[in-house]
């Protein structure tokens, strides 16, 4: 760690890379110090486990495989894009939320409905020339992803429902949707089990290696549409101005309630284009049980990329080459899957405790990126956004 | 009587109305006590969110603490019960593993709390962003040892079993049923109803209740006057995670006698919802933890025995994905009618920092 030579004020003798320390820093050592809390739940679990015999270096074969399942070979790696690709339009969501100060949880629940329009509309259009049944079937996921944003962010402008709250209860209200349409006016005719029909030609085309799809590219693209958004139109600064003091943006002119109803149709239609990039690159189809990990990872990439579009793909490839290394991990070390979410959990109790960190490791200068979201709890149980 | 009964039913479209409002008085004094059952993890979970609130600290981790006491008090019990044994010490099924196993799942519980307690008290991080990282980091981990042990799909400490008031008190007219959904219960769902009055009375009657009250409504007048902010801020949280930890075990330890992946089921985030609806009131908590709780024991019932005549059709016709999803509903219509009325504490979700001792 070359932290104590560099870790003073950007002017002076490496400014460029005092600047890219003070970001990098903290992220940094949450990832490596979570890695080590990893490294020690996969050792007390042997312990507590009956019949479990202590093998010290089991957290490195789990490590070692979790790397080789992400970043192996060729085809290892488009995995890890693939997987990247939804949590980056995921966290591009969130992180939309965060910068108007709205915490959107329920990124799951647009994501399920998102892929669940999208999959209407492409079995309904799986003979339909694939340009239109493509656009048209992502149109309809980001249309059925916006509605489900939509109604948090209304209810929260008129009667003040807390988004937290309401966008959990519409997560499972989501599962009961798709369990009902997919087991009901979707399924398809002579099957024994609950299924959708193929999206036929509304599948997204192979970009790269053997199922590297198109969506891979369209992230890219809805990186720089809210990159622009935020920071080079007028609607981009009254919702980082709503997000940073939604007083002065009320003296300034700005409407809060138009602007909260807005981002979250937007943060809506962000998750559920994920679900449809999902469905019309990877799976194709949908069953009843169809689920995600996307909407609570999509929280830790927007925290992690400190709600900024380039941070958040950075973070989003992180995420996306854990989950795909994940199954090798399960697979050669027994390690459920599940230490991913461990991992994630720890990198942001580090990251939300870095006054502690940055004192234990003398870093100075040093940003947590964490600002945009100090106004969430403000508005928290029932405060009406003011007119 | 019977003949106006129904030609109130056949009246075309109001008739429904008639035949839902008969349905549910048949059908209410039966199913009187899965009400109170459903509602007990989720009034347990709103008392908690009092309890944090009161004092100034917002807790969505309220989910996450009740899934890691339902696992930890579950897993206890498979530990246990070799050294312990299984046979019954009291009422209502105890053994000696099974009330350690819920001291230790009560003890899990206070120590997540203290994860937020601390984080969002002396980190002064965002309180839902601690929330958040708590509830992924308990269903991650409940999940991560759940799939280690499945493999050996070890028996648990059982589970308590319920009280049957006799006969001569259900029976009684008028108020049977109501005795009956508070007697006809396991200890925990028992527990809840003395809980909640001794809540109440503490904190509006006792000068602990004026001091959490203060330091949530007013912190820096609160510390003028003496009150140590931080001291009663970490009392309360961790006092609140024993609540939560209780309506985790209930899950596991009571209603079931097994631990599932994720069986909080958003049961933490609707006990929220019963807090504000009940405006940050222990009594008040509770009574929309039953409204909530009717709605899921209503379309149970619904599902298993439909109502006769046109409401039995309609309600038969609609799929059952609509009777899993109704208390998720319930809660928005009810948390969007009500909630900007309900005013939360001064202070709460705001970090309280002490002013420099010079």
């Amino acid at each position: 760690m070359t932290a104590p030579s560099s870790s003073g004020s950007p002017g002076r003798a490496t400014p460029l890379l005092a600047q890219i320390w003070a970001v990098i820093a903290l992220p940094l050592i949450s990832i490596l110090l979570a890695l080590l809390v990893g490294a020690f739940v996969i050792l007390a679990s042997q312990l507590v486990l009956p019949g479990g015999n202590l093998d010290l270096l089991l957290p490195l074969t789990a490590y070692a495989a979790l790397f080789q399942g992400a970043f192996g070979n060729f085809d290892a790696l488009v995995d890890t894009l693939i997987s990247t690709t939804p949590l980056v339009l995921g966290g591009l969501s969130v992180g939309l939320a965060f910068k108007a100060g709205l915490f959107n949880i329920g990124a799951q629940g647009q994501f399920l409905l998102g892929a669940l329009g999208a999959v209407a509309a492409g079995v309904a259009l799986a003979g339909a020339p694939p340009l239109v049944a493509i656009t048209v079937a992502l149109a309809a996921g980001i249309l059925a992803g916006a509605f489900w944003g939509f109604i948090p962010g209304l209810l929260k402008a008129v009667s003040g429902a807390h988004e937290v709250v309401v966008t959990i209860m519409l997560n499972y209200i989501a599962i009961a949707v798709i369990a009902a349409v997919v087991g009901g006016p979707l399924r398809q005719q002579g099957r024994p089990e609950a299924i959708t029909p193929d999206v036929g030609n509304a599948a997204l085309p192979v970009i790269i290696g053997n199922d590297g799809h198109a969506g891979i590219a369209l992230a890219i693209v809805a990186v720089a549409v809210v990159a622009f958004l935020l920071f080079r139109t007028t609607l981009g600064f009254e919702i980082r101005i709503v997000g940073a003091n939604p007083d002065a943006a009320r003296y300034a002119g700005m409407r809060p309630r138009a602007l909260t109803i807005l981002t979250m149709s937007i943060a809506g239609a962000l998750a559920g284009l994920a679900g449809a990039v999902v469905v019309l690159g990877v799976t194709h189809l949908m069953t009843p049980s169809f689920g995600t990990t996307v909407g609570f990872d999509s929280i830790a990439v927007a925290l992690l990329g400190r709600t900024n579009p380039v941070g958040i793909v950075a973070a989003a490839f992180l995420f996306g080459a854990l989950r795909a290394g994940a199954s090798l991990m399960q697979i050669k070390a027994g390690i459920p899957v599940e230490l991913i979410d461990v991992l994630q959990a720890t990198i942001l109790l580090f990251l939300v405790a870095n006054p502690v960190l940055r004192r234990a490791f003398r870093l100075r200068g040093v940003k947590a990126g964490l600002e945009t979201t100090e106004t969430i709890t403000k508005t928290y149980a029932g405060e009406v956004a003011p007119r | 009587m019977d003949g106006l009964i129904n030609a109130l039913y056949s009246i075309p479209v109001a008739g429904v109305l008639f035949q839902l409002a008969g349905y549910l008085v048949n059908v209410v004094p039966d199913i009187s006590p899965l009400i109170l059952q459903a509602a007990t993890p989720i009034a347990l979970a709103a008392l908690c969110g009092v309890m944090c609130e009161r004092a100034g600290v917002v807790n969505i981790g309220i989910e996450g603490i009740m899934i890691t006491a339902a696992f930890v008090g579950w897993y206890s019990g498979v530990l246990l019960v070799p050294v312990l044994g299984t046979t019954a010490i009291g009422p209502f099924g105890m053994s000696l593993a099974l009330v350690v196993a819920l001291g230790v799942a009560l003890a899990s519980g206070v120590v997540i709390s203290a994860l937020h307690a601390w984080l969002s008290i002396s980190v002064r991080a965002d309180q839902i962003i601690s929330g958040t990282i708590i509830n992924i980091a308990a269903f991650g981990l409940t999940g991560y040892l759940n799939n280690l042990i499945a493999k050996t799909s070890p028996n648990g400490a059982g589970a308590f079993t319920q009280f049957r008031p006799p006969r001569e008190v259900t029976d009684i007219p008028v108020i049977g049923w109501i005795l009956n959904m508070f007697l006809n219960q396991g200890p925990i769902a028992m527990s809840v109803i003395v809980l909640v009055v001794i809540f109440q009375i503490l904190l509006f009657r006792s000068r602990w209740g004026l001091r959490s009250r203060a330091v949530g409504e007013h912190p820096r007048a609160a510390e003028t006057v003496g009150i140590d902010v931080i001291r009663v801020r970490y009392r309360n949280v961790l006092i609140g995670g024993v609540f939560a930890a209780l309506g985790g075990a209930y899950l596991s330890m009571e209603a079931t006698n097994s631990f599932q992946q994720g069986m909080t089921t958003g049961r933490g985030f609707i006990g929220l919802a019963a807090m504000i609806v009940g405006r940050w009131s222990p009594v008040g908590a509770f009574g929309a933890a039953l409204l909530f709780s009717s709605s899921t024991a209503l379309g149970n019932s619904i599902k298993f025995s439909p109502p006769s005549g046109d409401l039995g059709t309609i309600l038969t016709s609609l799929p059952d994905q609509v009777y899993d999803a109704l208390p998720y509903l319930v809660t928005i219509v009810i948390l969007a009618g009500v909630v900007g009325r309900s005013i939360p504490p001064a202070a709460d979700g705001q970090a309280y920092e002490r002013e420099a001792a010079t």
